[in-house]
């Protein structure tokens, strides 16, 4: 398959240590990430999953190491990283008194890039057409989850770096959203993920990593 | 010149040099302070319109100094663990601040007492008074927000924003009181700052001041040496220290 | 990369943060509803005696607005910050001074605009003279907008708190007293039909130095404290 973005893109992860109120979470962490592949990084609750995930996306400092995206330090040159990367969290950020369709309006003008499809199209492919007008509020969790994930349709970039994606979400719909990270990850971009879900993907293009002790 | 910034600040350095530097800090402000009060509260003259009671400025004067003069290494070496992420920056902010607030809650009861034979009342909204009273503010709401936050760094970073905008909007504060309290208090009996000290006046006042300061430089790195102790207490290096000093 | 996204994004910021608050009325209403309900408390509290209310006026309607923008500060970040929307313009590539400086100004449009409307009202039942209306006015439009910025950082570095509210009245209320010194000073002199210039080019400087520093301010304190 042609792939959509730079294949020269390189994340790269250098001895990471962090503590959380005295206690080691995890260090000297170390892996590379390039395109067409996906991390999948499991673990018990407490493990630090989340805390990886905000390191990686320059929100929380290490205590020690660096993150390297195409060998420049993403602590230094913030927006070129940012502008690669799109992050949904445990909290994902879809305003309750907005639509969804003016939620997706207000992320596309964050985003430095330029989206190949419309908002109504976004939400019609995560199977929120009918809901478009509605106030966010209205719709249930797993909907609202869907929203969310619909900003990845919308602004198209290399890095996607999830926090539980298929938390609330049905069977049909995690197939759906699974699929949209296989397809991703095959067109050569790049998603870390934390989710006990497994992936349709060969091991050529997943990487797993486990933070029990 | 960075290296050697980056070695004397590491914790070790500097709780190996503070180790060193206390005792001489601690015998120095003793031996100033007692100089200092003798020559002003004794060997000093008697002011001719105030009589005793313009003494207090001994003690007044410098803690008002000394307020100010500690918010600017607040905000000094906040910026420096925030720009530099030199931890023991941090330190220094965070352990001036208490320091900084007993001076500056000081300034305020001298200034008070003082007020009273002088004005007739405990307080006097004049201008120096009120803006001290601000600054006791400002050095709250550093101390409030740093326990406020758990998470020792992010308190720290939080802290030095505060503090820089607080020295950015000091001046403004003091300027604005100032005009404030002309346009109120035009004719205010008597004020602090006589425009000519005589000279035997001015000595004890700053030997006192110079007291002041060294004493803060001690109580400061006490505390930072307090904060080292928690902060490093797993390293190697700490227990190396503990042990080889039970020994 | 999309051309012109600057003010794109500014726009799309501030639009955002207006239709939110006229989708919840009651951010608007409230601080409004305290701003009257503090001011008409003076007269029962001291007198109506209209001599002593109308050299109190200027001081009673400044501290009143003080409180009031104070009340509606939270607003600028809180509800961002609970649903993962403050975590989401972080990570924007577009710079964080400039969204701020949007959310701000949607502020300042539905807490401070109100206040500035509602004031000559008050201000005629605390006796204020016509002659001081104007600098009422002007005032309240050079001065609350230095509030709305000022304030911005002291939410920014209280927002990850579990117990923000007091702890940010703490924060901010010293950083408002050159506003209300100079402020509540410009009305009464105009009461007393003296030129007021030099106040207002006060509070303009404050407004410049304010609009410049604190956005930037705002956006390295919210760094902070979403660590």
């Amino acid at each position: 398959m042609a792939s959509e973005y730079s294949a020269k893109q390189i994340l790269e992860v250098q001895s990471l240590s962090c503590t959380r109120e005295d206690r080691d979470l995890f260090s000297g962490l170390s892996f590379t990430l390039t395109p067409g592949h996906a991390l999948q990084i499991e673990g018990p609750n407490g493990s630090g999953k989340t805390t990886i995930l905000r390191l990686l996306c320059g929100l929380r400092l290490p205590d020690e190491g660096d993150i390297l995206w195409n060998g420049q330090s993403i602590f230094e040159d913030r927006a070129e990283y940012l502008s690669n990367l799109a992050y949904i969290g445990h909290a994902h950020g879809v305003k309750g008194e907005l639509t969804p369709l003016e939620n997706l309006q207000v992320s596309q003008a964050m985003s430095a890039v330029e989206s190949p499809i419309s908002a109504d199209e976004a939400l019609e492919k995560l199977g929120l057409f009918g809901f478009e007008d509605a106030p966010s509020r209205t719709l249930s969790a797993g909907q609202r989850r869907r929203v969310a994930l619909a900003r990845l349709m919308l602004n198209p970039v290399p890095l996607w770096i999830l926090d539980e994606p298929f938390t609330a979400i049905d069977i049909h719909g995690q197939k759906q959203i699974e699929n949209m990270i296989t397809e991703h990850v095959l067109r050569g971009g790049m998603a870390i993920l934390t989710s006990h879900h497994p992936l349709d993907l060969s091991d050529d293009h997943l990487t797993s990593l486990n933070l029990a002790k | 010149m960075w290296s050697f910034i980056h070695k004397h600040a590491s914790p070790k350095h500097f709780y190996l040099l503070a180790e060193r530097l206390i005792p001489w800090l601690g015998w120095s402000t003793l031996i100033l302070l007692v100089v200092g009060l003798y020559q002003g509260l004794i060997v000093a003259p008697t002011d001719y319109q105030q009589g005793e009671s313009y003494r207090i400025i001994y003690v007044h004067v410098p803690a008002a100094w000394m307020s100010m003069f500690i918010y600017m290494v607040m905000a000094t070496s906040g910026a420096i663990g925030l720009v530099w992420k030199i931890k023991m920056a941090d330190a220094v902010a965070s352990s001036s601040a208490p320091i900084g607030a007993a001076f500056t809650l000081l300034a305020l009861v001298t200034g008070s007492l003082w007020g009273k034979p002088m004005w007739g009342t405990w307080w006097v909204w004049d201008a120096r008074l009120t803006s001290e009273l601000i600054l006791l503010f400002l050095y709250l709401g550093f101390i409030a927000l740093e326990s406020a936050i758990e998470d020792r760094r992010t308190a720290a970073n939080a802290c030095a924003v505060l503090a820089l905008v607080g020295v950015v909007n000091i001046p403004i504060i003091h300027y604005s009181v100032e005009w404030w309290n002309t346009l109120h208090q035009g004719a205010t009996v008597t004020r602090f700052d006589k425009p000519a000290m005589a000279t035997s006046m001015l000595i004890p006042l700053l030997i006192m001041a110079l007291g002041f300061k060294l004493y803060y430089l001690y109580a400061m790195l006490l505390r930072v040496r307090v904060k080292i102790l928690e902060s490093e207490k797993d390293t190697t290096w700490m227990k190396e220290l503990i042990t080889g000093a039970k020994k | 990369m999309k051309n012109a996204s600057l003010s794109n994004a500014f726009f799309t910021m501030l639009k955002r943060d207006l239709t939110l608050a006229l989708r919840t009325r009651s951010e608007i209403a409230n601080p409004l509803l305290f701003f009257i309900i503090v001011v008409s408390l003076f007269p029962l509290a001291v007198s109506p005696e209209e001599s002593l209310l109308r050299t109190m006026a200027p001081g009673i309607i400044w501290v009143a607005a003080l409180l009031a923008t104070m009340l509606s500060l939270d607003s600028i970040f809180r509800s961002d910050f609970e649903d993962g929307s403050l975590e989401q313009m972080l990570l924007s590539p577009q710079p964080i001074a400039l969204l701020v400086l949007g959310k701000i100004m949607a502020h300042w449009l539905v807490s401070g605009l109100p206040l500035i409307l509602i004031a000559p009202i008050l201000g005629i039942s605390l006796f204020l003279p016509g002659e001081a209306m104007f600098a009422l006015l002007a005032t309240l439009a050079l001065g609350t907008p230095v509030l709305s910025l000022v304030g911005s950082i002291g939410v920014a570095l209280t927002v990850g708190l579990r117990r923000g509210g007091v702890l940010l009245s703490l924060l901010v209320l010293p950083l408002y007293i050159p506003v209300l010194i100079f402020a509540s000073n410009a009305i009464a002199t105009a009461a007393a039909g003296i030129s007021i210039k030099g106040q207002l080019y006060f509070l303009a400087a404050l407004f410049a130095l304010a609009v410049t520093l604190a956005p930037m301010a705002t956006a390295a304190a919210l760094r902070i404290s979403l660590r």
